[in-house]
């Protein structure tokens, strides 16, 4: 009966199909994710929004994604400052005080990192187990653990609010973290080349310098990325070793525009996505790669 | 044709610095017309660079003098007996400016406090050596400080130069296959022993120490074990950062934990389990669903912080359009009327940051949401590591999805469960940024985890040596838990075979 029936068969089809996943099942889960998606996406909209609207209508309660007499205002001041006012924008020097104290702090770590993990790598020298399972412990400490002693110690050498102290800082937890993870990509790098150019008579440093850190560029870039990204919107270290304007990190200058009298949101949030936008595009065009650095760097359980 | 070769070899080169160039030039002609509002300027730029070049010039030089020590002992061996000894002499002497500066820099940052007379004048001999020779330099030629800094550096190069060529020149190779493992460790050995185990003796120190804001820091402080006693009393039975008490704030810190890692396995579990098929938008969805851990977390919080005002921020007004709603609803419905004014009684505005249950609520919320999408990918990668085979045979054995699911998925995703989840706890425990910014630990420390009060007691109340027994005590439970997975999971073999 049902055979004739199109309506009939149509249900059988939809939710019953045999083989794979019925269509009804199909529509639940693009239902599903598209929600998902939505809870993820949204909150980040809104900081658009928020950055749209004009300043004397910041404080709203209305959900709009694009605000009424949407401007781009707050991104001018951000960027460019008021100088008719003699407000001048910090932006690009935060900008250029992380840059710097970032790119120096993964620059040292991974080139410490390169040659040492590969030393884990390769050899069995006396004292590497315990200084292996060594470098495991610190990744337990707490970020915020050391911080105390290293604050008394930049303070005593007067490294307080120099960049010089914050990549000290920075390089406490990013070392330890890039040599363990080069050190897993070295074991994945097949011994084999490495013997076959020690026969053909190349030196130790040579197959370092010309098969094994060419072989791992990529990884070295991931490393440097990993130590980028760890460093580059980091607040609570930088907000204990930075303590004046002019030094600031851009997560201690945009937490500014919070912290004044009255609230700059506009402001805040058009920097938020000024400084998102890259960052996020970086994010999502490595991400693969960042996994991939995560597995290996991680325990093999 | 030569010539052709190694043009198309470094024309991409060539051509992406070009790019580089262009758009720099481009930025600054755009940027020129409003450079007056712009603080970041060329001075400030170069001397940047100038610090940090000189810095990690510094840096470089240092390993590079140690490293020549090193492959002095470890590849090099002396020709006849008195060679062997002026040898001998050189390193002892090297080594023993090294253990002076060693210890000169514990003096320095307060590690230990040598006795000013001759002790203090025999482990700062280096540094005064230097220090007189500068002196001179500027006496003899009073030209500028600059030039004679420069003049000792040369001076002291020189000296080491000359040492090395001189047991080079005294010494011949020497077999030595792990001596080069220790050289090439060594940078990073420094590196971990300066930042790392430094860091955490002088911790140590600091435990036992009535150290604060009161004693100028380290400068006037006192060490004891009776100072470490009383911290260790006021952690456990006082106050830890102002008004809360340590195990009402352990707890909290073991609810955070474990809700948040719940949560991030099983909605990054369900995520992965949906995203895992083959299916239209899959590449979108993924690109959309790591939003959260893409954007940068201080971004997030701030934005998530803004989102809980109690009149502007987004949950209080769905609350209330969800309030309005049911309010019309029982205006408008007779029959289920009572029901709907309950409903529109009790849901409604929640002050997110005075009352404590909902501001641990609302840090939860937002650390929830930051942390599903790392979970999501890590189980996703996992998920497609498992062969099709198994599946298939499983269907041919007519198991149910849910039999496929407990006895195929999950044990096959154990590699990559174990590890992420250990991980994530330990993370979670120690991860206070989003509670800082969105809170502040606030109302009353009512939000604050343990390392948020740690950080609090350290940078708010400057109580520094309580703050020093407070991370050794964490640092504890961590370690006793990370022996637990240790023990459960057979140990650290796989890493370090």
């Amino acid at each position: 009966m049902s055979r004739k029936n199109p309506i009939a068969r149509f249900f059988r089809w939809f939710f019953f199909r045999a083989r794979g996943d019925s269509p009804f099942k199909r529509l639940m889960i693009h239902l599903l994710l598209i929600i998902a998606c939505a809870i993820c996406v949204y909150p980040v909209l809104r900081v658009v929004t928020i950055s749209l609207r004009p300043n004397d209508t910041l404080l709203t309660t209305s959900l709009r994604i694009i605000p009424e007499n949407a401007t781009l205002d707050n991104y001018k001041e951000v960027l460019f400052g008021v100088p008719d006012k003699n407000r001048r924008s910090d932006f690009f020097l935060w900008l250029w005080n992380s840059f710097s104290i970032v790119m120096v702090t993964s620059l040292i770590s991974v080139a410490l990192a390169a040659v040492s993990a590969y030393a884990f790598s390769r050899f069995r020298f006396r004292g590497r187990s315990p200084a292996l399972v060594f470098l495991f412990t610190t990744q337990m400490i707490p970020a915020g653990m050391l911080l105390l002693p290293l604050y008394v110690m930049l303070a005593r050498l007067k490294m307080i609010n120099t960049s010089l102290g914050l990549i000290i800082a920075y390089s406490v937890s990013s070392v330890p973290l890039t040599i363990w993870m080069l050190k897993g990509y070295y074991d994945t790098i097949p011994i084999d080349l490495e013997e076959a150019a020690l026969i053909d008579g190349a030196s130790r440093i040579g197959v370092l310098t010309r098969i094994i850190l060419p072989l791992s560029s990529p990884s070295l870039a991931i490393a440097f990325l990993f130590s980028f990204m760890g460093g580059w919107s980091e607040y609570l270290v930088a907000r204990v070793v930075l303590q004046k304007n002019d030094i600031y990190t851009w997560p201690l200058g945009i937490f500014t525009y919070a912290q004044q009298f009255t609230v700059a949101w506009g402001k805040f949030a058009a920097a938020s996505v000024l400084i998102a936008i890259p960052v996020m595009a970086l994010f999502l065009y490595s991400s693969k790669w960042l996994i991939s650095g995560l597995t290996l760097g991680s325990v093999k359980g | 044709m030569e010539k052709i070769k190694s043009l198309r070899k470094y024309l991409p080169t060539a051509l992406w610095v070009l790019a580089i160039l262009a758009v720099y030039f481009l930025l600054r002609v755009l940027i020129q017309p409003y450079s007056a509002g712009i603080s970041l300027n060329r001075p400030i730029v170069v001397s940047r660079l100038r610090e940090v070049g000189l810095f990690v010039g510094a840096i470089f030089l240092g390993i590079a003098l140690v490293e020549l020590y090193f492959y002095q002992i470890f590849f090099r061996a002396p020709r006849n007996t008195w060679s062997g000894w002026i040898i001998r002499l050189f390193q002892g002497l090297i080594a023993l400016v090294m253990l002076q500066l060693v210890v000169m820099f514990f003096d320095l940052t307060d590690l230990i406090r040598l006795p000013a007379g001759a002790v203090k004048d025999f482990f700062w001999f280096p540094s005064n050596a230097v220090t007189s020779l500068q002196k001179w330099a500027i006496g003899a030629n009073p030209t500028s400080k600059e030039n004679a800094s420069l003049f000792v550096a040369l001076t002291v190069l020189l000296l080491l130069g000359a040492i090395f060529g001189l047991i080079q020149w005294l010494s011949g190779p020497r077999v030595s296959r792990v001596g080069l493992a220790y050289l090439l460790v060594i940078p990073a050995f420094i590196g971990v022993l300066f930042l790392i185990v430094y860091p955490f003796l002088f911790e140590i120190k600091l435990a036992f120490s009535n150290a604060s804001l009161g004693t100028q820091a380290t400068k006037n402080a006192s060490y004891g074990l009776v100072y470490g006693w009383e911290n260790l009393k006021t952690l456990f039975t006082g106050n830890v950062a102002k008004d809360a008490k340590f195990f009402e704030v352990f707890g909290r810190t073991i609810l955070w934990t474990v809700i948040n890692v719940t949560f991030h396995v099983s909605m990054g579990m369900i995520l992965a389990l949906l995203l895992h098929r083959p299916m239209k938008l899959q590449g979108f969805y993924r690109t959309l669903l790591v939003f959260p851990w893409a954007i940068p977390t201080t971004i997030a919080a701030m934005a998530l912080r803004n989102e809980f005002d109690l009149r502007y921020g987004f949950f209080n007004i769905m609350l209330k359009n969800i309030q309005t709603f049911f309010a019309n609803l029982s205006d408008q419905v007779t029959l289920l009327s009572p029901v709907f004014s309950w409903l529109a009684a009790n849901i409604g505005p929640v002050s997110w940051k005075q009352d404590p249950f909902w501001a641990f609520m609302s840090v939860l919320i937002s650390n929830i949401w930051l942390g599903i999408p790392f979970m999501a990918v890590i189980i996703l990668g996992g998920l497609q590591s498992i062969s099709h085979e198994y599946y298939e045979a499983a269907e041919i054995d007519g198991a149910s999805k849910w039999q496929m699911f407990r006895n195929i998925t999950l044990p096959l995703l154990r590699p990559v469960l174990t590890p992420a989840v250990i991980l994530g706890v330990i993370w979670t425990f120690n991860k206070f940024d989003v509670i800082y910014l969105i809170t502040q630990g606030g109302p009353q420390e009512k939000t604050d985890i343990l390392v948020s009060s740690m950080y609090k007691a350290a940078f708010q109340f400057y109580r520094y040596g309580f703050t020093a027994m407070f991370a050794l005590v964490i640092f504890m439970i961590l370690l006793v838990f990370t022996i637990i997975y240790l023990r459960v999971t057979g140990g650290l073999k796989a890493a370090t075979e």
